[in-house]
């Protein structure tokens, strides 16, 4: 970068609520200049038909994310747990409602 | 981090997550060559859709009625939703949007040679919306399988919005085909026109496409260019006798054989001229990219001076 004159709007990534009930999930992201501009510009993008009744923006450089190689140890406590899966249980077929 | 493990070792995971159909996410490892060509790729294409805005954008102010010009300016602001989609993929490869338009304004990258061709009269825009869009969401289908994940989530969201933009087309030039005589002729010369370009949109022949074989093994292409052409062709065909008009292809006949329609060749040194920059409108289009970028470089300062001073006296 070379000065404010270059510097480009930081990046903002934009999730969407798209009705009451769900989630709000990632769509992708905005250049702005603030948070409200953020959001604006999220708006125009993202919902120009309805796609959503909700918007967060949050600063990419603010998202914490986990490491992507699969020789990281972060998801190996929950690969060898089969117990926690209902299938792990052997129930005969004439128990009913389980 | 994953910064210890050997190369071979990534390049290999790498190829089985390609090999799987799986989908490569912006914090995988990738060979630079991968990376490189996705750059160039998503980058022309989010420049296309911008660039695109331009020859219809030309009749916004002279369209023939206020719902045409609702819908053109709606079709209009969807593209530059496109090129704003593709952009931000782009940007998670480790490039920024401004580093891009310099580029094309700097010609250093390209778009797609179809904006070179001028918008002569409003019927453009239905022909446009017909065959370009529709050449456009023939090239774009299949990419919603691509294998870089934010590429292909950000063609299924610019293939939903598409079928819009080639039905409006179509149902105006319909609306021209049941006016007078001399409507008719309008619609016939502007398919005439544009014909041969939207051909050309699906790139040079299997032969001269270099980075076709690398690019389908990296699952980023999934069709070859004169793949994509036959269907573009053998779809275009009813939709034209529906409407009325011909192509201006002697050579377009169907093949019971092939199960296909024959088609004539269209003029490669033609499309290498335009590409090479030196179409009808190349210099007008990279000069208004230009003057708009350079013209709002006071907004962007602007706005954010203002975000610094607020956020400053937030802080106090
Ligand atoms: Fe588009
Ligand atoms: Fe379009």
């Amino acid at each position: 970068m070379s000065g404010q004159i270059r510097s480009e709007w930081p990046l903002y990534e934009v999730f969407i609520r798209g009705k009451r009930g769900l989630n709000h999930v990632h769509v992708g992201s905005v250049h702005a200049a603030d948070g409200q501009m953020a959001l604006r510009h999220a708006r125009d993008v993202y919902t120009r038909r309805n796609e959503g009744v909700s918007i967060w923006v949050v600063p990419s450089t603010e998202i914490i994310a986990s490491s992507p190689g699969e020789k990281d140890p972060l998801f190996a406590p929950s690969g060898d747990k089969a117990y926690r899966h209902p299938t792990f249980y052997e129930i005969p077929d004439n128990v009913p409602h389980m | 981090m994953s910064s210890a493990v050997a190369e071979p070792q990534l390049e290999a995971e790498f190829e089985a997550i390609v090999g799987h159909k799986d989908r490569i996410e912006p914090r995988d490892w990738m060979p630079e060559a991968y990376r490189k060509t996705l750059i160039r790729q998503v980058a022309q294409h989010a420049h296309s859709e911008i660039i695109g805005m331009q020859p219809e954008g030309n009749w916004i102010g002279r369209a023939p009625s206020l719902r045409r010009k609702a819908i053109l300016l709606a079709k209009v602001q969807d593209e530059a939703g496109h090129g704003l989609y593709l952009y931000s993929a782009a940007e998670t490869l480790g490039t920024s949007r401004n580093e891009l338009t310099e580029l094309l304004i700097a010609g250093k990258q390209k778009y797609s040679s179809i904006f070179n061709y001028p918008t002569l009269s409003y019927t453009d825009v239905g022909t446009i919306g017909w065959l370009v869009d529709g050449a456009a969401i023939c090239n774009q289908v299949p990419l919603c399988r691509t294998s870089f994940g934010p590429y292909g989530r950000a063609m299924i969201r610019i293939c939903k919005e598409e079928s819009f933009h080639q039905r409006q087309g179509f149902e105006l030039l319909m609306t021209m085909m049941r006016g007078t005589q001399e409507q008719r002729d309008m619609v016939q010369e502007s398919v005439n026109r544009f014909w041969w370009p939207a051909l050309m949109m699906f790139g040079p022949p299997d032969d001269a496409s270099p980075n076709t074989e690398q690019s389908m093994a990296w699952g980023i292409k999934t069709h070859t260019n004169d793949e994509l052409r036959q269907k573009f062709v053998d779809m275009s065909v009813p939709q034209a006798e529906a409407l009325g008009v011909t192509f201006p292809d002697p050579e377009l006949k169907w093949n019971a054989e092939r199960g296909h329609y024959d088609f004539g060749t269209p003029d490669w040194d033609e499309f290498w001229d335009v590409v090479k920059g030196n179409g009808p409108c190349n210099a007008q289009r990279l000069a208004h990219r230009k003057r708009a970028w350079d013209e709002g470089a006071w907004v962007r300062e602007a706005a954010l001076a203002f975000a610094a001073k607020e956020s400053k006296e937030n802080h106090a």
